[in-house]
């Protein structure tokens, strides 16, 4: 009985009339479906209008009328009559590659040291947590500031892949250390104790035994971050910049959204944007279906 | 072999170090060059007149960020109206009411919602509704009413994920309890669990509003981005992340320092509100 009124402390448990205790939660009820509908219709909105305005855009009629594929999208040199977007799509896969490079080791070693080596509760823990926690949560214009006045002038790589890379790194880096934290603590204690027990030390069995049991959460934290990448604008533009060639390392290249970004802003080519938004969004599909398949797989498992 | 196994250990387990302090030392760093940067302005321009000033004219020397700080509240705030009841009741239809089935779908749905990048959000809202306002309620379209509908979008999957979990989490004794009293399904979850969830969903609240104050790409697209104080919701409006992203471009000397020191104050009200957030949250662990 006492545990009772102790487990519920705010329970409004004075009992309506019947019908207006209906009425009331009933109208909530139905409000809950609405907003449902809205926010699931929003989505099918904005990709069915993508798709419906983008997917033409690949295609063309030649002069007996056949529809043709618009290959001049996928040119090799961009071009202000091709518009072609092949340039854009190789920069962002670049750019994600080395962003990667950049998260992927600091994020991944961070979290094993949070999880498998530090004292829990000690003040360089809630240093590295609390930090963790405020570069998520800045926005991207800030980075945008950080990595110009940072790497582009500071550091002098200029206005270039690098650069980019280094921003976008630095942004991913929070999602994949608290992720690859979360997935090796849910690794149960008996996998490590087994493993001791078999005389290895501390760093093969963290290796060789903890880390590939939690490397299904850490890849779903990875391609997340590639969704980012390829989806980020604000950051890269004072950053790798606005180029439309296919950049190297030291080269300004834009990425497939800044490409639609600038196309916008220059006015032109309603087709050529909404062929490129169609693009984005499979990427960001793409990686989302993968990313909840792997972690779908990782709860059957557990 | 005993010595060499020592050493490596040592060596990773300090790469490891390493690599965690890298979030410590990356904080530090931009809020350096950040404060760096921007606070000489102010040895240069008051930073009441720049905080206080009505009026953006760096041609002239004029330097007043009032009306994007009124800009970016007032999209926020508009978002929020739009945005925190249908993501909240999203989030008790998908944690109370749905069938299993329906919430397998509604879950991979919100996630896409979270993925989509604010450039294509931007593009979307610039060709479906500013045309679309433009035509019914007049005004050119770009304006404070479109910013605000697509980043109620845009903090939708934030205030649904986290209020979601909120629910999830209060304990099913609240629930048992009040159907033990003889309260209906919906009541007990609008006068029990929901209660019981406030200070979550307060918190994904608070969470989507520091996503809305910083975002930047789709509301560069679609609010028009006059700098002056807007007049109504239909009006244009920048924010202060547009600010920055519009002019940095081509800014130099003083011009560009007002602009890292935009940044400055966009950045104060961030940590602000993420401070905010974790305060909900610690106290919300407490209990």
């Amino acid at each position: 009985m006492s545990e009772a009124t102790a487990i519920l402390p705010e329970v409004d448990i004075s009992v309506p009339t019947k019908k207006s205790l209906h009425l009331g939660s009933r109208f909530l009820k139905a409000l809950c479906w609405v907003a449902g509908f809205v926010a699931i219709g929003i989505l099918l909105l904005i990709v069915a209008y993508i798709l419906i305005n983008g997917v033409p855009e690949f295609f063309y009629r030649d002069e007996q009328g056949a529809l043709q594929f618009k290959s001049s999208l996928f040119a090799v040199k961009y071009s202000s009559r091709n518009l072609s977007m092949l340039p854009a799509i190789i920069n962002t896969l670049t750019m994600t590659l080395l962003s990667l490079l950049v998260s992927v080791p600091l994020g991944v070693g961070g979290g094993i040291y949070l999880a498998e080596y530090a004292k829990p509760g000690s003040k360089l823990v809630k240093a590295i947590r609390v930090t963790a926690v405020t570069l998520a949560g800045i926005p991207s214009i800030i980075y945008a500031l950080f990595g110009m006045l940072v790497f582009v002038v500071t550091l002098k790589m200029g206005i270039s892949m690098l650069s980019g890379a280094l921003t976008l790194g630095t942004m991913t880096l929070p999602l994949i250390l608290r992720q690859t934290e979360e997935s090796l603590l849910s690794v149960p204690m008996s996998y490590r104790e087994g493993s001791f027990g078999l005389g290895a030390g501390k760093l093969r069995t963290t290796v060789r035994i903890v880390l590939p049991v939690a490397m299904p959460g850490i890849l779903a934290a990875v391609l997340l971050s590639i969704g980012r990448i390829s989806g980020e604008t604000a950051a890269l533009i004072f950053t790798s910049g606005t180029g439309t060639s296919i950049a190297g390392i030291a080269d300004s290249g834009r990425t497939l959204a800044v490409h639609l970004f600038k196309l916008q802003e220059e006015g032109r080519a309603v087709g050529a944007s909404f062929a490129v938004a169609v693009v984005l969004l499979i990427i960001v599909v793409l990686m989302n279906a993968l990313s909840s398949y792997i972690a779908r797989k990782l709860t059957k498992k557990g | 072999m005993q010595h060499r196994k020592n050493v490596s250990e040592g060596l990773m387990r300090g790469l490891f170090l390493a690599s965690a302090c890298v979030c410590i030392f990356a904080v530090g760093v931009i809020c350096y060059f950040l404060f760096a940067n921007g606070l000489p302005f102010f040895a240069e321009y008051s930073v009441w007149d720049f905080i206080t000033g009505t009026e953006w004219a760096p041609t002239r020397g004029i330097f007043g960020i009032l009306p994007m700080i009124v800009g970016s509240f007032l999209v926020t705030f508009g978002a929020l109206l739009l945005g925190a009841p249908i993501g909240v009741l999203t989030a008790i239809l998908m944690a109370r009411f749905a069938a299993k089935p329906v919430v397998k779908i509604m879950k991979p749905a919100i996630a896409l919602l979270a993925g989509i990048p604010s450039v294509v959000y931007g593009f979307f809202g610039l060709k479906l509704l500013v045309p679309f306002t433009r035509n019914t309620l007049g005004g050119n379209g770009l304006s404070m009413f479109v910013a605000s509908i697509l980043l109620a979008i845009m903090i939708l999957p934030t205030i649904i994920q986290t209020s979601e979990a909120a629910i999830n989490a209060v304990p099913n004794s609240y629930y048992e309890g009040s159907l033990a009293m003889g309260a209906t399904h919906e009541s007990s979850v609008f006068r029990a669990i929901v209660p019981a969830a406030k200070s979550g969903i307060v918190s994904g609240i608070v969470l989507g509003i520091g996503r809305a104050i910083g975002e930047t790409t789709a509301i560069l697209m679609v609010a028009g981005n006059q700098a002056r104080m807007p007049t109504g919701i239909l009006s244009g409006v920048r924010t202060l992340t547009v600010n920055v992203l519009l002019e940095m471009g081509y800014a130099a000397d003083l011009h560009r320092e007002s602009l890292i020191a935009t940044g400055v104050v966009l950045f104060v009200i961030v940590m602000a509100i993420n401070f905010l957030f974790s305060f909900i949250n610690r106290r919300r662990v407490m209990q």
